[in-house]
C-alpha cells in the first residue's frame, strides 16, 4: 500500500510517542490502527466471517468474467491451456484424472469468493471492486451448474449456497493409516527374489534439456527487411527476454502467439499503434495512431497510463531504465 | 612455454612435443619433461596475478560451476510467474543449500520489498493489535535453527511412475538452510493473544496473498519469523525481508513477505489449503490439513545428471535424508533394487528436521545397480515404497510422495530414473 510512505515520518512520531504505552512483555511495536486492520483483514470464512456487504448477478458476472478472466480461465470458466479449470469434473475425483474445478473439488464457497477478491485478477489484484466479485462468484458458480442464470449473490444468501464436494475431505488421518504401519524394523536380506524395471523416465522423454544451448536462448535477430533500427544487441535481448516475463502473464510473441488479456506483440517495434488483428482495444489505445518505435515503446513502458491514458493496460510500468531498454531490444527480435 | 594464448592449448601441444622428444636429446632451460604438463610445466596461474580483492564484491561461483543452478519444468505450469524450479540436489553435498541455487516457488512472483517499506501485522483475537517495521523484529531476542524446507508437491510428479530423470527434477523441492529470527510466540505474546484461540492464519504481501492457517500449538512450538538464513539476509526469491519457518511442515505454508498474522478460532480455509495442497485419495475423498513432510531420502548421486565417470573401483555413493517428525536415525542403501540393504555412514548425526547427509564408501566394478535409500527417522518410522504409498493412497494425491527413489546405474556408469518390480 503506497499510502503508507508519505505518512512514514508522522507514524515514527506516534511511535516514539505510544511506545510505551504497548502492555507487551518488550513494548515494540505500535498499535494498529483501525483503517490499516480494516485494509488488510479481507480473508472471508466458510461462515461467512469477514464478508462485506454487496451482491452480485450471473448476468452481471458473465460480462466481467469475460473482460478480466476468460484470457486464462476460459469464456465458460473452463480453463485454457495449462491454466486453472473452473468449471467441469463433477464426478471425476475417484478417476484416473481426477479434474479438479470449484464445482467438482472446493469444498467452501467463500474460498473462491476471498480468493478472487485478493489475488485475481493474476497481475492485477485487488483491482475488482466488492459487487464485481460477488458477480464473479456467481457466474462460476453458474458455469458449473450450481445455480440458475438469474441467480444473484449477496452477503445475505451466501452461506446458503452449498458446495458439492463439502463432505469430500477428512482431516490428515496418516498417523493412523500409515505411521501404525510403516514402523516395522525393515528388511537387510533377502528382501525379494527378483528385480526387475517396470518403467523408465526416459521411454517418458520430458525432462527438460541439461546443459543451457547458448544459441537457443538468443532470440532470433530481425529480419532484414523490418522497418526498425538498424542496431540490435543480441545481448540485451537477451536480458530483456527475462524482463519480459512480467509482460507474458498477459502479451505472447512467437509463431504461435495469440492475443490474451493484452494483444500479441510480434514486430511490435515498427507496428502501428493499436493494430493487433482481433484485439479489442481501449478507445485511447484505438486512437492513439502512428507506429511503435524503440523510443515511444520505452516512455510507455515507464509510465502506461500517463503516455496513453486511458490503456487497458493495468501493468503498472517497468521502474528501471535498463529493464526498458533490455525489454525494447528484446521486442524489436520478435517477428512480425 | 610457448606464447599460446590458450593455456589448454599450449600445453597438450607441448605435452605431445614432450612425449615425441621424450627418447630423444633434451637440452634447455625449457625442455619438456615427461609427465603431466599441469605439473611439468609453469601454468599461467602459477605465474600471472589472479584477480584483485573487490574484483566481485560480492561473488559468485566460479564459471566452471555455471551447470550448478536451479531449473524449471517449463510445461509443468502456466506461467512462469506462477510456478516452481527446482536445487541442483545432484551437484550439491554437505547440507546447507546456498540460497542462490535454492528453489524457488511464487504464485505472484517474486517481489522486491524494501525493509524501509516492511510491516507486519498482527491482529485477530489480541488484546493489542500491533504493527512491527523491521528494525522492531531486530529488537526481540532471536534464535538461530536449520531447517529443510520441502514442497509438498516434491516428487509429484513421480505417483504414476517413473517420469522425471535427475534427482534435481524428482526430488529438487528441497533446500536446507540456517535461519535467523524471533520466535513467532515472542510476537504472538507481545500482542497478548487469546489464550483459548484455536489457529492462526498468516499471509504474505505479494499479489497472490499467499495464506494458510497453523494451529496454534505449532505456532507456539517452534514457528519463527526469520529474516536471515545462511547467515545474510533473505534472498528476495525467498521473501526477503521477512519469511516464515515452519520447521518440518509443507513448504507453501513458510510464507515469504510475511505481512500479517491473525489469530482466529477456526482455519480460514484458503485457496492453499482446499483447492490445492490437499491429498485426493482413490475413493475421491481427500486428505486435507496434511502438513508434516515424512521421513525421506533420496541418492543425489550417482544419478542421472551425477553419473560415475571414473571407471571401476572406489566409489562414493552419497544423499541426503530428512524427516518433518525430527531427526533421521538411520540411512540404509541398496544396489540391488531393494532384494538387499546396507547401512550408510551418516556425516554427522541427524538434526532435528534438518538435511542428514549419508555416505556409501563402497566399490563398483562396473556391474548394473538398482541404487536405492530408505530412511529411518527417530519416531521409527521407515521410509516406504512408492507401492505401499500407492496401496493406501492410489495414484492421485499429488503432493507428500515420499517414496524410496530407484536410479538404474548401467556399466557404463550412466543412471537412469526407473521404477523397479
Amino acid at each position: 500500500m503506497s499510502k503508507f510512505p508519505e505518512n512514514f515520518f508522522a507514524v515514527v512520531l506516534v511511535v516514539m510517542i505510544a511506545a510505551p504505552a504497548l502492555a507487551g512483555p518488550y513494548g515494540l511495536g505500535r498499535a494498529a490502527e483501525p483503517d490499516e486492520i480494516a485494509a488488510w483483514n479481507l480473508d472471508v470464512s466458510p461462515d461467512g466471517t469477514g464478508l462485506p456487504d454487496g451482491s452480485g448477478s450471473v448476468a452481471d458476472g458473465e460480462q466481467i468474467f469475460s473482460d478480466n478472466c476468460a484470457a486464462c480461465h476460459g469464456e465458460f470458466a473452463e480453463g485454457l491451456g495449462n491454466w486453472p479449470k473452473l468449471a467441469g469434473g463433477d464426478g471425476t475425483l475417484a478417476n484416473a484424472d481426477p479434474v479438479k474445478t470449484v464445482g467438482s473439488y472446493w469444498p467452501y464457497l467463500s474460498t473462491t469468493w476471498d480468493y478472487v477478491h485478493r489475488s485475481m485478477p493474476f497481475g492485477n489484484a485487488q483491482s475488482l471492486s466488492t459487487d464485481d466479485v460477488y458477480a464473479i462468484t456467481a457466474y462460476i458458480l453458474y458455469s458449473n451448474f450450481l445455480v440458475e442464470d438469474d441467480f444473484v449473490l449477496s452477503r445475505e444468501n451466501f452461506t446458503s449456497v452449498e458446495m458439492p464436494n463439502a463432505d469430500g475431505f477428512i482431516p490428515d488421518d496418516r498417523p493412523e493409516t500409515e505411521y501404525a504401519i510403516w514402523r516395522d524394523a525393515p528388511c537387510m536380506e533377502a528382501c525379494k527374489d527378483k528385480v526387475e524395471i517396470t518403467m523408465q523416465a526416459t521411454v517418458l522423454d520430458v525432462t527438460p534439456e541439461e546443459t543451457s544451448d547458448k544459441t537457443a536462448q538468443t532470440p532470433s535477430p530481425a529480419p532484414e527487411d523490418q522497418p526498425v533500427e538498424a542496431s540490435f544487441d543480441p545481448d540485451l535481448a537477451a536480458a530483456g527476454e527475462k524482463v519480459f516475463r512480467k509482460c507474458a502473464a498477459c502479451h505472447q510473441v512467437g509463431s504461435d502467439a495469440q492475443n490474451r488479456v493484452g494483444p500479441q506483440l510480434n514486430g511490435i517495434v515498427g507496428r502501428a499503434v493499436g493494430a493487433a488483428e482481433g484485439f479489442s482495444y481501449s478507445d485511447a489505445m484505438a486512437k492513439a495512431g502512428g507506429h511503435w518505435d524503440a523510443e515511444r515503446l520505452a516512455a510507455f513502458l515507464a509510465d502506461p497510463k500517463g503516455v496513453v491514458a486511458g490503456t487497458k493496460m493495468a501493468f503498472p510500468g517497468l521502474r528501471k531504465e535498463a529493464d526498458i531498454l533490455a525489454l525494447t531490444e528484446y521486442l524489436k527480435s520478435t517477428a512480425p | 612455454m610457448t606464447s599460446d594464448t590458450n593455456p589448454r592449448q599450449a600445453s597438450r601441444r607441448a605435452f605431445l612435443k614432450g612425449t615425441i622428444a621424450a627418447g630423444g636429446t633434451l637440452a634447455g632451460a625449457s625442455m619438456a619433461r615427461a609427465g603431466d604438463p599441469l605439473i611439468t610445466e609453469v601454468q599461467p596461474w602459477a605465474q600471472g596475478f589472479g584477480d584483485p580483492v573487490d574484483a566481485t564484491p560480492y561473488g559468485l561461483p566460479i564459471r566452471f560451476e555455471e551447470d550448478v543452478v536451479r531449473r524449471n519444468v517449463p510445461w509443468l505450469t502456466a506461467d512462469p510467474i506462477s510456478s516452481i524450479n527446482f536445487t541442483p540436489i545432484h551437484a550439491l553435498d554437505g547440507t546447507i543449500t546456498p540460497q542462490g541455487c535454492a528453489f524457488e516457488r511464487h504464485h505472484s512472483g517474486a517481489i522486491e520489498l524494501a525493509k524501509p517499506d516492511y510491516r507486519l501485522m498482527i491482529n485477530g483475537m489480541v488484546d493489542q493489535p500491533l504493527v512491527f517495521s523491521y528494525e522492531d523484529l531486530e529488537r526481540f531476542p532471536r534464535e538461530n535453527h536449520v531447517y529443510f524446507l520441502e514442497c509438498a508437491a516434491n516428487t509429484g510428479m513421480e505417483w504414476a511412475g517413473a517420469q522425471l530423470n535427475g534427482a534435481q527434477f524428482t526430488h529438487g523441492m528441497i533446500h536446507n538452510m540456517e535461519y535467523t529470527g524471533v520466535p513467532l510466540r515472542t510476537l504472538l505474546e507481545e500482542s497478548g493473544y487469546d489464550t483459548s484461540a484455536k489457529w492462526i492464519y498468516v499471509e504474505g504481501a505479494d499479489a497472490s496473498s499467499n495464506g494458510r492457517s497453523i494451529p496454534m500449538d505449532k505456532a507456539l512450538d517452534d514457528v519463527l519469523v526469520a529474516f536471515k538464513a545462511n547467515g545474510e539476509a533473505l534472498r528476495m526469491e525467498h521473501g526477503y525481508p521477512v519469511r516464515l519457518v515452519v520447521p518440518g511442515w509443507e513448504g507453501n505454508m513458510w510464507i515469504k513477505w510475511l505481512r500479517r498474522i491473525e489469530v482466529t478460532d477456526q482455519p480460514v480455509e484458503s485457496r492453499e489449503e482446499t483447492s490445492k495442497y490437499t491429498d485426493v485419495l482413490a475413493d475421491g475423498t481427500a486428505r486435507k490439513f496434511t502438513w508434516v513432510m515424512d521421513a525421506k531420502s533420496v541418492v543425489t548421486s550417482p544419478s542421472p545428471q551425477a553419473p560415475i565417470t571414473h571407471g571401476a573401483g572406489p566409489l562414493v555413493i552419497t544423499g541426503m535424508a530428512w524427516s518433518g517428525h525430527g531427526r533421521i536415525t538411520r540411512v540404509d542403501v541398496s544396489k540391488d533394487g531393494g532384494m538387499t540393504w546396507e547401512t550408510a555412514r551418516l556425516a554427522r548425526e541427524g538434526d532435528n528436521k534438518a538435511l542428514t547427509r549419508f555416505y556409501l564408501d563402497t566399490t563398483w566394478n562396473g556391474e548394473e545397480m538398482f541404487l536405492q535409500s530408505r530412511a529411518i527417522d527417530e519416531t521409527g518410522y521407515v521410509q516406504p515404497t512408492k507401492a505401499q504409498l500407492r496401496e493406501v493412497r492410489g495414484l492421485n494425491s499429488v503432493y507428500h510422495n515420499n517414496c524410496i527413489q530407484t536410479w538404474w546405474v548401467k556399466p557404463t556408469g550412466e543412471a537412469e530414473n526407473v521404477e523397479v518390480s
